[in-house]
């Protein structure tokens, strides 16, 4: 033990490394160049695409974040919003597509279904989308309003505006397992998967 | 470490052409670590066999334009679809195994989510089912409130379809129109139910709420300012060059097939056939109503749009007879083994208080038996076929869903047309995926 | 110019009957019975079983053997005229002892009329059972899903694959009562084995043959497959 086995550069121990002012300024561009024009990818399945589609009419208006492009082929995409349930047939299509969009690239989950499999506590729907990819922000309701979906798009380019260049792990891209096609481990999917809170008490059965 | 690399060089110089004055494209030579092989070129005058070659197409199931999460396989002649193979599936959720696990009024919640855009019209049509296995009766107010949401879920879900179409093929502003209506009536249920998409307005036996005051002035207001889009969207696409030029003769469906199919509401209706389930196999006292069914000729993409742009007009004509006559009383059935007593007399009534109880712990519980009741959504004949074994959890939930018969027609529908055909087909068939897989 | 148009209207087989009105005060057993079961009974003799009228519904239940001639028959006949198929699907009760039903939906546009009609299928038996394809194309997906969720074989179907579940799903079938509501596998199992489909593997009937499901598929569809015929979708 001792001081001397610390790297200089290790993040564990001393002060945060300073920034100069140039790489600042730089990053506040970057970052503010791609929060504030976020090209969206609509995954939408259900509900909540209606909803997306209503937040990018007229009266909620995405024009206004930057994201009224939409861009129906991941290549060209900068955030993936899962806008619906999905089920297991749906999970290879949206890991699919996923690994096809380019860096820099976020994820919304948009509702209740997305974000923990919501109402559908059964065998065809997956419990949360972030068992398949990483998700950045997550937003609440079944399905959430355009106001809420609204924060949620702001939250994210919040996260962005926090962004560091100099973060080397920032835009590492998810590695699955080349043999089961799980990003993180068997035993953590189960666990965010078990049914929790009041949802298996509402019938008395237990189901 | 060994690499190998092989390159093809092609030509793609008009350095021969074959008797049709296409371009011979002709390996020239291959390349394979290091070693050039010259491949000899075929003999002139033998045409490359490109006619024989159909495509494979995978439109979807992550796709603009099928309106949900459908893939859609298409072998191509060209341009000309050869055959269709639609998968479906990819939102396949266990609505009818959810169902049953809970009891009657907990699954009201699953039918909004199921065909999304017709959610409130799906609430009343589960309830209609359910209260015929009951056997409970509801108020007459009850009756024409849920007419009136039929009619207002008529119109949001045919203006989704309206504007998806037209983005579809192109026309956006319409789509901006349609949806800024929607949210007209988005206020609308959100003042009465307190969701927009969502809503869970009926139980059985009743409704969730009563209607706030002030409520029929806002529809009122709603009945008068509407039809002034429908004009508008009607003036721009019905006699549009482009617009018809883009969907008469196409998809079309005899009236023998469509019935043979299944079809069911505008799909069966633009091909000829009347039947419309409010007029044939009545409900909610729609033969009261004074409304003209539209039914189209040819059976086409075009004749679709005119019966559901009609549709739209006929549900507003509902819905003015309906705030007129709508009744003063109770909103829900004094039947309380079905339905909550309100909540003074559950304090004060010891009955009440029983009822209330019973429940809540344990759900309302049908006789042994079983019932199918269709209503007119619009995408066609919905139905909710409950099988009960006396408990209070169905045995069965079957969900008789329009849009998937509907979609079955596709690949005879879209046979021998154009690849963009296929996106105006399937537009007009007017499909909800969450329907169609559940 | 062509022939003058007229729509075909509902109810041109009785233009007598009185205007379809909403029902009130349906009896829970008893009532009116559709006079199509007491023609089947008069018919169809033992493949008849029984029939029963519940809130004003008629239920005819006749023999699985009977399905394809009986329904044939309904469809044909001009006394009975039942052109349009609403539904096919399965119940299956909590009772075990109790067998798995299939159940018609059939509906008569020229006489506006209803019927249902139903199958009782031993469950400690193969669950075969006649398709109705042939004489109904609207039945193609109907009765896959009825495979699909139930594991009901329909004989005479051109197609007969999963629909909503991927073909190559190996749960079971998931409307059956001994199905788990969240499935067999664990969580974890159920999103390796999804992430494994291949999402190209089956692009028509043709390539079938080379994707993993052919082992799945009935046993005539692979000879027919095998032998290059093109399977009607």
């Amino acid at each position: 033990m001792g001081l001397s086995h610390v790297s200089p550069t290790s993040t564990t121990f001393g002060p945060p490394q300073q920034e100069s002012w140039v790489a600042t300024r730089l990053d506040f561009l970057v970052n503010w160049s791609r929060s504030k024009s976020l090209w969206p990818m609509p995954f939408g399945t259900a509900c909540c695409a209606i909803e997306f589609m209503a937040t990018a009419a007229t009266r909620f208006d995405l024009a206004r974040f930057g994201m009224e492009r939409m861009s129906f082929s991941p290549r060209q995409a900068d955030v993936l919003i899962c806008a619906g349930r999905v089920p297991f047939k749906l999970a290879p299509v949206l890991r699919r597509i996923w690994q096809q969009m380019p860096q820099p690239k976020w994820a919304i989950s948009m509702g209740a279904c997305a974000s923990s499999g919501g109402m559908f506590d059964n065998y065809a729907v997956v419990q949360g989308i972030d068992t398949i990819i990483p998700v950045d922000v997550y937003v609440p309701g079944c399905p959430p309003r355009p106001e809420g979906l609204l924060y949620g798009i702001m939250m994210l380019q919040e996260k962005v505006m926090r962004e560091k260049m100099s973060d080397n792990t920032i835009r590492n891209e998810m590695e699955p397992d080349p043999e089961s096609g799980l990003y993180i481990p068997a035993s953590r999917i189960d666990e965010l998967s078990e049914p929790f809170g009041n949802s298996v008490q509402q019938t008395r059965s237990g189901l | 470490m060994a690499t190998t690399t092989r390159t093809v060089e092609v030509a793609l110089g008009t350095a021969g052409v074959d008797a049709d004055g296409r371009a011979v494209r002709t390996p020239m030579t291959l390349t394979e670590n290091g070693n050039v092989t010259t491949l000899e070129p075929p003999a002139m005058g033998v045409a490359p066999e490109l006619e024989g070659e159909h495509m494979l197409i995978n439109i979807g199931p992550q796709h603009p334009a099928t309106h949900g999460v459908l893939r859609l396989v298409l072998e191509l002649d060209g341009e000309t679809v050869v055959r269709c193979i639609p998968h479906i599936g990819y939102l396949h959720c266990g609505f009818e195994k959810i169902g049953e696990y809970r009891q009657y009024n907990q699954i009201i919640p699953w039918t909004d989510r199921e065909d999304y855009l017709n959610s409130i019209g799906n609430n009343v049509a589960f309830s209609i089912g359910a209260e015929r296995l009951f056997g409970v009766d509801v108020p007459p107010r009850c009756t024409v409130l849920r007419v009136i949401a039929m009619e207002l879920s008529r119109i949001i879900s045919h203006l989704v379809w309206l504007g998806t179409t037209c983005i579809d093929l192109g026309a956006f502003t319409p789509f901006l129109w349609s949806f800024q209506e929607r949210e007209n009536v988005y206020n609308l249920l959100e003042s009465w139910v307190g969701a927009r998409l969502t809503t869970s307005a009926t139980r059985v036996g009743g409704m969730a709420a009563d209607i706030p005051e002030g409520w029929t002035d806002q529809l009122r207001h709603f009945i008068r300012t509407f039809p002034k889009t429908v004009d508008e969207c009607d003036r721009m696409l019905t006699k549009n060059g482009i617009w018809v030029g883009r969907t008469t003769a196409l998809g079309v469906m005899s009236a023998d097939e469509a019935i043979n199919y299944g079809l069911s509401g505008p799909m069966l209706r633009a091909s000829g056939v009347a039947y419309d389930v409010r007029k044939d196999f009545p409900y909610l006292d729609y033969e009261t109503y004074d409304f003209d069914v539209p039914v189209g000729s040819n059976g086409d993409v075009y004749d679709r749009f005119l019966v559901r742009v009609e549709e739209l007009r006929q549900s507003t004509r509902i819905l003015a007879q309906a705030v007129d006559r709508l009744p003063d009383g109770p909103v829900n059935s004094s039947d309380h083994r079905v339905i909550l007593p309100p909540k003074s007399r559950a304090m004060s009534d010891m009955e009440s208080m029983i009822h209330h109880f019973k429940q809540v712990m344990e759900g309302p519980r049908p006789p042994i038996g079983e019932v199918y009741v269709p209503v007119e959504s619009p995408k066609g004949e919905k139905g909710y076929y409950f099988v009960s074994d006396g408990t209070a959890k169905p045995v069965r939930w079957r969900i008789r869903p329009p849009s998937y018969v509907n979609l079955s027609a596709i690949s005879k529908m879209v046979e021998g047309h154009l690849l963009s055909d296929v996106i105006a087909i399937n537009a007009s068939i007017d499909i909800v995926m969450g329907e169609i897989d559940r | 110019m062509t022939a003058p148009f007229s729509p075909v209207l509902p109810g041109s087989a009785n233009p007598g009957a009185s205007a379809p009105a909403t029902p009130r005060n349906v009896p829970q057993r008893g009532g009116e019975a559709n006079p199509s079961a007491a023609a089947i009974a008069a018919k169809f003799g033992k493949l008849f079983v029984r029939s029963e009228v519940i809130w004003g519904e008629t239920n005819v239940y006749i023999q699985a053997s009977g399905v394809s001639e009986i329904v044939r028959w309904l469809h044909d006949d001009s006394t009975q005229q039942y052109d349009y198929l609403s539904d096919v699907t399965a119940v299956e009760f909590r009772d075990p002892e109790q067998p798995l039903e299939v159940v018609w939906h059939l509906r008569s546009l020229p006489f506006r009329r209803f019927l249902r009609l139903k199958v009782s299928l031993d469950k400690r038996a193969p669950l075969v059972v006649d398709s109705v394809w042939p004489i109904y194309k609207g039945a193609d997906w109907l009765e896959r899903e009825c495979f699909d969720m139930f594991g009901i074989k329909f004989t005479g179907h051109p197609d007969l694959r999963r629909i909503l579940m991927w073909e190559s799903y190996r749960e079971g079938y998931p409307l059956r009562k001994d199905f788990p509501l969240r499935g067999r596998f664990s969580r974890a199992e159920q999103l390796r084995q999804a992430l494994s489909i291949t999402t190209e593997g089956r692009y028509s009937m043709e390539e079938l043959s080379v994707a993993q499901a052919f082992e799945d598929l009935p046993e005539d569809m692979r000879r027919r497959l095998a032998g290059g015929e093109r399977t009607g979708e």
